[in-house]
């Protein structure tokens, strides 16, 4: 009985195969994919507020540094932050125009990448820019947001275009 | 803290894939060019290492640190990974330093490596950008040129930097590395050549980055002790310091310039500092390895610079958080030939990231070893024969190691030991 059951013992073959490059050496290729739990965490509210159509950046309840992009601690003294209204319409602190970029990225380019500042708010916002052709674009300019109707609830959710 | 020296070096042919050599075979060949020079050194000699590569990504091997150190031969001697994005090698090198200066080791391996082939060029891209905040920036539309573009196009705007002194950075560099066999893109260039060539992310052309890389690079340090016995030409590493700012290249308040000594505070009455147009973590490294070499000021008592270049514009801007020149002053610098190989301060003598490669864990260690063999006076044995990039004498050279926008910056001072 034993005999027979070694006999007859074999690993399933497949038949898939294998993406094979070469031989010498052997240079194959297999597909490499996750599904990831992210949790915003304590940045959730900044994406909550996106899909109201609310723009977060935080206040230090310490020594009032302010930043355009929210941290829940102070990165100047470390004291909690609160979170405050950004205003809406703010100005080109810097741009590029991507005409390639990441594989995830690569079918919207080209896309324009901006650093949104607004005065007496201590650091930026990376935004894209819409609807303006990249040589029309400069520092200084004048820009507001606007929110996607349907949320994805990343940090697009908000996009800037010329005010 | 106890002198600490560089004995040996050893790299391989940074390429652009290496199918035949995986990341622990390449790494064992730049340790095994490494121990050539120091015929005496033994594995029983070696105390332990440290060893360096960027991304678990491009690996798709976890505690792949522990798999060099057994290639190497090296179990159960101490050992442990460093990373730091970029700065990945320079950290490495740093590591290693702290291990013969504290007096725990006498003699240890620094080596680094990346295998980036394993995925196309836009995946790497991607890679990369997750190096950036993937909960504010990365979704943006994260390309590390991009966030470069971004940071040079403030540069231009505050200080006039132009798109032809980025250019000249290219041309330098690829032309020194025509005389470096190592290099992967060794290359007589022209201005013109560079700006014509593909827009990747405006005002950074194909010719102003770098490219990806298979590649590994060994240093080997040891006390003085060991080193006067293992060589007669050990390289003494008389400074190091190393600099940090926000992951997230939106948070840069403005603060105060941070003043090198030969510096005043007049020269800075009027920039919004670091902004997202300079390294404030680069002027953080550069002080402290300053002080801990004396150096007061760098334009003069540098002899040469391998510095950072992924991108042609993050080489002007280290000139300026190095102290070479002024604050804005760092297009100028480039277009007056004081980088040149035969100008004030030789910049990226060998070809620098732009011609010679990116192999994110090696490239660190890859300056370190080029600026070994500068001060040993042996570039031209190295280089199968040709010293046309051999410097004249140098007495004391910089390396400086940089991860995505300005985060983790490490500066290391090295003077010749004999
Ligand atoms: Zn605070």
């Amino acid at each position: 009985m034993a005999d027979n059951n070694i006999r007859n013992a074999k690993l399933e073959e497949v038949e898939q195969g294998c993406v094979l490059y070469n031989l010498d050496p052997i240079i194959m290729k297999y597909h490499y994919e996750v599904d990831y739990i992210h949790s915003y965490a304590q940045d959730s509210p900044f994406f909550a507020g996106l899909a109201k159509g609310e723009l977060k950046g935080s206040r230090c309840t310490k020594c009032g540094s302010t930043f355009a992009t929210p941290r829940s601690h102070c990165m100047t003294c470390g004291a909690p932050t609160e979170w405050m209204d950004l205003p809406l319409t703010g100005k080109i602190h810097t741009y590029t125009t991507c005409y390639f970029g990441g594989q995830e990225f690569l079918d919207e380019t080209p896309f324009t990448l901006i650093l949104v500042e607004w005065p007496g708010v201590d650091t930026f916002f990376l935004s894209r820019l819409v609807g303006m052709a990249p040589e029309d674009v400069h520092i200084g300019m004048e820009v507001k947001a606007r929110f996607r109707r349907l949320s994805q609830f990343k940090p697009t959710d908000v996009y800037f275009v010329k005010a | 803290m106890r002198p600490v020296y560089m004995v040996a070096g050893g790299i391989t042919k940074f390429s652009k894939a290496s199918p035949n050599k995986d990341f622990r075979y390449m790494v064992k060949e730049s340790f095994d060019s490494a121990m050539t020079d120091v015929p005496d050194l033994t594995l029983e000699r070696i105390d332990g290492s440290v060893v360096s590569y960027f991304s678990d990504h491009f690996t798709r091997q976890l505690m792949a640190g522990i798999m060099v150190q057994d290639y190497l031969g090296l179990t159960p001697k101490p050992s442990r990974r460093i990373e730091s994005g970029g700065a990945t090698g320079g950290m490495c090198f740093q590591n290693a330093w702290e291990s013969i200066a504290s007096g725990r080791m006498d003699v240890v391996v620094a080596s680094g490596f990346e295998t980036m082939s394993h995925v196309n060029t836009w995946k790497g891209n991607e890679f990369i950008a997750l190096a950036s905040d993937t909960n504010f920036d990365y979704p943006v539309g994260g390309f590390y040129t991009g966030y470069y573009a971004m940071m040079v196009k403030r540069h231009m705007y505050e200080f006039g930097t132009t798109v032809e002194q980025l250019a000249a950075v290219s041309v330098k560099n690829h032309k020194n590395a025509m005389h470096n066999p190592y290099a992967q893109f060794p290359a007589e260039l022209t201005i013109q050549d560079v700006l014509n060539s593909e827009m990747v992310s405006d005002p950074l052309k194909r010719l102003d980055i770098c490219v990806m890389s298979d590649g590994a690079a060994t240093a080997l340090l040891a006390s003085e002790e060991m080193a006067y016995k293992l060589t007669d030409k050990p390289i003494r590493i008389t400074g190091v310091g190393t600099g940090t700012d926000a992951m997230r290249m939106a948070d840069r308040p403005s603060r105060e310039v941070i003043l090198l000594p030969h510096e005043n505070p007049e020269d800075y009455k009027d920039l919004k500092y670091p902004g997202v147009h300079s390294f404030r973590g680069g002027r953080v490294a550069a002080k402290e390895a300053y002080k801990m070499a004396g150096i007061q000021n760098p334009l003069e008592e540098l002899d040469f610079v391998e510095l950072h270049d992924a991108f042609t514009s993050s080489e002007i801007q280290t000139y300026e958080d190095l102290g070479l020149c002024k604050y804005g002053d760092g297009g100028k610098f480039v277009e007056s030939g004081a980088a040149d190989l035969n100008g004030k301060v030789p910049v990226n003598p060998t070809g620098g990231l732009l011609a010679c490669g990116h192999p994110v864990g090696a490239t660190g260690l890859m300056q370190a070893v080029f600026a070994f063999w500068q001060l040993q006076g042996s570039i031209g044995k190295h280089f199968g024969g040709d010293d046309a990039l051999q410097l004249k004498n140098p007495k004391r050279g910089l390396i400086h190691s940089h991860a995505g926008t300005g985060t983790y910056i490490t500066v290391s001072v090295m003077e010749r030991g004999f």
